[in-house]
């Protein structure tokens, strides 16, 4: 069934419309990908959807109960999770510590914390960097150390925003198949991601987002065949001038099929996307 | 009705004085967000040099004013500028704010020195002169004041709205770099910025003074200018024209107030809490600030010791009590005695400051509160400081609770603002019979020993700073602890972890106030006599700055800020030394957030600097120091309000 959805969310930053009635869900047991160029919406969409952010209209359900007004903590204890595009782990904690406050903060399920922090560490292969404080390690790493976290709270809809930028081809590949993993296990897995091909192989459904409005939904056949999608993305009608060169790379894999093989190299950070800083 | 008008004229001249003030405020802020604790200290400076310039050196009254405020103050405000808050420009709120308590506290040093305690008065401008309302006279003075005022505003405004200047001043805050690119000097604007504030905070120091014909005094005239605060609060730091209307709104409630309140004691104090009240309000009423996400920042803590290090640091803390107690005076083991008892108030400061990363200017409140309940209760019994530190405790809910929605500065204003209506209110209310003056306390009894010597009472502060120290520690080693540093480096990520921000800070407060009213409690048994003057807000800044100098984030950090806090009391002749160890440590936080004992640690952890450095704590330090290059977009996220210990 339908656990997660969003439905006709309008978020206006004074006079900016970050999103436009936009609807999207997302289904246990799926991995549903949000994709769009920068800009278009996603980070305060995934806000919208923890209640960091509250719509200017809108509403939120899950498992058809309106969230829509729920507090961001009331939320994760109904089973949301997430983690950040802008890193937004525990700097002064250590890497163990980190995935530990969230094992903590779950108690009412029987397992025990410190159980659950040892096996995900392995399970999300952090063995190295467990003593070390989470704003020492690479990007990529804590990237993994906010995945973590989130899954410490052994969360039924996981919302991830961009979580393989700074990971390696090879780490990539691996990450790939941990989602499958974790939507195999019944979760319903969000995912805002740059890196096409990982989104083509991964994906039950694409949701596709354009400067705030929904464009597409569907396979990601069908999202590749969209002519809408392919006009926004190849920037037919003034695409959004913000970093093209992000953005081409993925058309290329949008539009030929043997993007699989040839996986293009994407420039590693986003930092600096404007999402959310109106 | 002529009474009504006497009151409003009064009103417009209080809020005329007030808006001067604040405006300043709020022109440092609004430019580079740095809050400036010290803006009352620098009127009360200025105040001083034009009463040494006019009526010591007899220049004329006018001379002596033009010197002032448009020579001296400006210079002061733009080296201030120039040394000292550059300096700590990009550090979090929390070290902004320690460092201008620094300067405030220096100020008030200097002023003391320069100018011993001693008639300094000065006489209205315009004596003699005035104009008639009706029946109301309205001296020359305070037409000065009002049509100052007016100037003030308008040339303000003017400034920021209309020249290039002021534009390029605004831009500095948004974005130094950018200025920078397009041909701004973003420094020189804030030089300018802080050389305006402080000739505006001479200007409002000098029309106060004159208009009361009062004593000058250190303090008084330091904290009045406090009420500008809350003027400037009603702008939301920002906006000059709801400044204005803040400062005019609280001046007609001062006066209002002073005319038609009930005269009874009671009701005095109300009348004094109500520019506190007034920026309580003020903050209560600030928007919803939402949560922040995009940043990833990190305060390198000290190592926390392990159980055999905890119990061998306690023995030889007692063995230290059991010899100063053998080769000291009767003078001096009193005074170590009353280090322990303000070491244990600093310890009040380890979660709530250390951990959690919340400023409190409350703490000497607790500390009151805890020896209030001592004094009244009369009690020898060990009961008497445990219920003190429970109602502490709800003293630290009531700051906690009005505040929860409150982030940095405007939490450490909030602690501010509850401090002085806690000392109007409570502490100075005649009804508690006393207080106000000073109250007899008796000693400690504990299983039927007394604990009548004072060599006894310091063995026995020792004792509780130990197990407090020891609880602390093992709060950070727990569940609770790991909460409190998460929160503190990301609430929004707690949020998404279904923990309730909200919750864990009214525990932290309390449990914090608890400590402080426990301190409280023995140091009042231990000084066999207290009064309010002793816990007035005022006390909590050379606090809040001797503690986060000496180390915040440790109990080792705690004891030598007990020491230093006692020191800076007991030893007027060591001052000047101690401000200067104080000063380097204060400026240093932004390399080093431990403070002082966090420096003491590295040189124990690194006997041979660096070459060693795989030493079990210093391993993640170092690691941090590799991954810094590693990770290059940290620093890009790191706009954090906390992200001060970045690498």
């Amino acid at each position: 069934m339908t656990h997660l959805d969003v439905q006709d969310v309008t978020v206006r930053f004074g006079g900016v419309t970050a999103v436009n009635e936009a609807t999207i869900s997302a289904d246990g047991g799926q991995v549903t990908a949000l994709i769009g160029p920068n800009g278009a919406g996603k980070t305060t969409l995934f806000n919208v959807i923890t209640g960091l952010q509250r719509p200017t209209a809108g509403r939120v359900l899950l498992d058809g109960n309106d969230i829509t007004h729920t507090p961001t903590h009331r939320r994760a204890r109904h089973g949301i999770a997430r983690t950040f595009q802008r890193l937004e782990a525990f700097g002064s904690l250590t890497v163990e510590e980190n995935i530990r406050v969230a094992a903590d903060a779950i108690r009412s399920k029987n397992a025990k914390p410190a159980r659950v922090t040892r096996d995900l560490i392995r399970k999300i292969g952090l063995e190295r960097y467990a003593q070390a404080r989470a704003d020492a390690v690479p990007t990529g790493v804590a990237r993994l150390v906010e995945l973590a976290r989130a899954l410490a709270i052994d969360p039924t809809l996981l919302l991830l925003d961009e979580p393989s930028s700074g990971l390696s081809e090879a780490e990539t590949e691996a990450f790939g198949d941990l989602l499958r993993d974790l939507a195999g296990q019944g979760r319903a897995v969000l995912i805002v991601e740059h890196d096409m091909p990982l989104i083509m192989r991964v994906s039950d459904r694409i949701h596709v987002l354009d400067r705030g409005i929904l464009i597409a939904s569907g396979t990601p056949a069908e999202v590749q065949a969209d002519p809408t999608v392919r006009k926004a993305y190849l920037g037919e009608d003034e695409a959004p001038s913000s970093e093209p060169t992000l953005v081409m790379p993925a058309v290329e894999a949008i539009g030929e099929d043997e993007a699989e093989e040839n996986p293009p190299a994407l420039p590693e950070s986003t930092g600096q996307e404007a999402e959310g800083w109106f | 009705m002529n009474l009504f008008l006497t009151y409003t004229v009064l009103g417009f001249v209080i809020g005329a004085s007030y808006a001067i003030a604040a405006s300043g405020l709020v022109l440092t802020y609004a430019t580079t967000r740095i809050f400036n604790v010290a803006h009352g200290a620098t009127a009360m400076v200025m105040a001083f040099v034009y009463w040494e310039l006019a009526y010591n050196q007899g220049l004329s009254n006018w001379l002596s004013v033009l010197l002032v405020v448009f020579v001296v103050a400006p210079l002061f405000g733009a080296l201030l500028e120039r040394w000292v808050i550059r300096r700590v420009a990009d550090a979090g709120v929390g070290v902004t704010l320690v460092v201008t308590c620094a300067v405030l506290v220096g100020l008030i040093g200097a002023a003391e020195k320069i100018w011993p305690p001693g008639v300094h008065s000065v006489t209205m401008f315009f004596a003699g002169h005035g104009v008639h309302l009706g029946k109301v006279h309205v001296s020359g003075n305070d037409l000065l004041t009002i049509g100052l005022a007016v100037a003030v505003g308008a040339v303000l405004y003017g400034l920021l709205t209309f020249t290039r200047t002021g534009v390029a001043m605004r831009a500095a805050v948004d974005d130094k770099e950018l200025l920078a690119l397009h041909g701004g000097r973003p420094h020189r604007m804030a030089a300018l910025a802080w050389a305006l504030g402080s000739a505006l905070a001479a200007l409002a120091g000098i029309l106060l003074v004159s208009a009361r014909q009062s004593e000058l005094n250190y303090i008084s005239l330091t904290l009045l200018v406090v009420n500008a605060y809350a003027a400037a609060m009603a702008g939301r730091l920002t906006s000059l024209p709801r400044t204005f209307i803040g400062a005019l709104v609280l001046g007609l409630l001062n006066a209002y107030a002073s005319g038609y309140l009930w005269t009874s004691n009671a009701w005095t104090g109300f009348r004094e809490a109500i520019p506190a009240i007034f920026l309580l309000l003020m903050l209560v009423l600030m928007p919803q600030a939402q949560l922040r996400v995009g940043r990833l920042s990190g305060i390198a803590g000290v190592r926390t010791p392990e159980l055999r290090r905890i119990a061998i640091a306690s023995a030889a803390l007692v063995l230290a009590v059991v010899i100063g107690n053998a080769v000291l005076s009767a003078v001096n083991v009193n005074r170590m005695a009353l280090g322990l008892c303000f070491a244990i108030l600093a310890l009040s400061l380890v979660p709530l400051t250390g951990f959690s990363g919340y400023v409190s200017l409350a703490q000497f409140t607790f500390f009151g509160v805890g020896a209030l309940t001592v004094a009244k209760t009369h009690s020898s019994a060990p009961t008497a400081v445990f219920l003190g530190a429970v109602l502490a405790a709800v003293a630290g809910i009531l700051v906690a609770l009005p505040s929860l929605r409150l982030q940095g500065l405007y939490l450490a204003l909030s602690t501010i603002a509850f401090a002085q209506i806690m000392d109007y209110m409570v502490f100075q209310n005649p009804s508690l019979g006393g207080f106000g003056g000073s109250l007899k306390t008796k000693r400690l009894d504990l299983f039927g020993y007394r604990f009548t010597s004072d060599k006894a009472y310091a063995l026995l502060a020792a004792a509780v700073f130990c197990v407090v120290g020891a609880l602390v520690i093992g709060l950070r080693k727990g569940r609770y602890g790991r909460i409190l540093i998460a929160l503190r480096d990301s609430p929004a990520a707690c949020a998404t972890l279904g923990l309730n921000p909200r919750l864990a800070r009214v525990a932290v407060f309390a449990g914090s106030a608890a400590i402080a009213g426990l301190g409280g409690g023995l140091y009042a048994g231990l000084q066999n006599q207290v009064g309010s003057s002793n816990f007035q807000f005022f006390n909590s800044l050379p606090l809040l700055l001797i503690v986060v100098c000496a180390g915040v984030t440790s109990v080792s950090g705690a004891l030598l800020g007990g020491m230093l806090l006692m020191a800076l009391n007991s030893y007027p002749d060591m001052q000047p030394y101690l401000f200067l160890i104080l000063a380097a440590a204060a400026v240093g936080l932004g390399k080093q957030p431990n403070g002082i004992t966090g420096w003491l640690f590295e040189l124990r952890e690194h006997p041979v600097a660096g070459r060693l450095g795989l030493g079990s704590a210093g391993t993640a330090r170092s690691i941090a120091a590799s991954a810094a290059v590693k990770a290059p977009v940290k620093s890009s996220v790191a706009v954090g309000e906390n992200a001060e210990a970045e690498a």
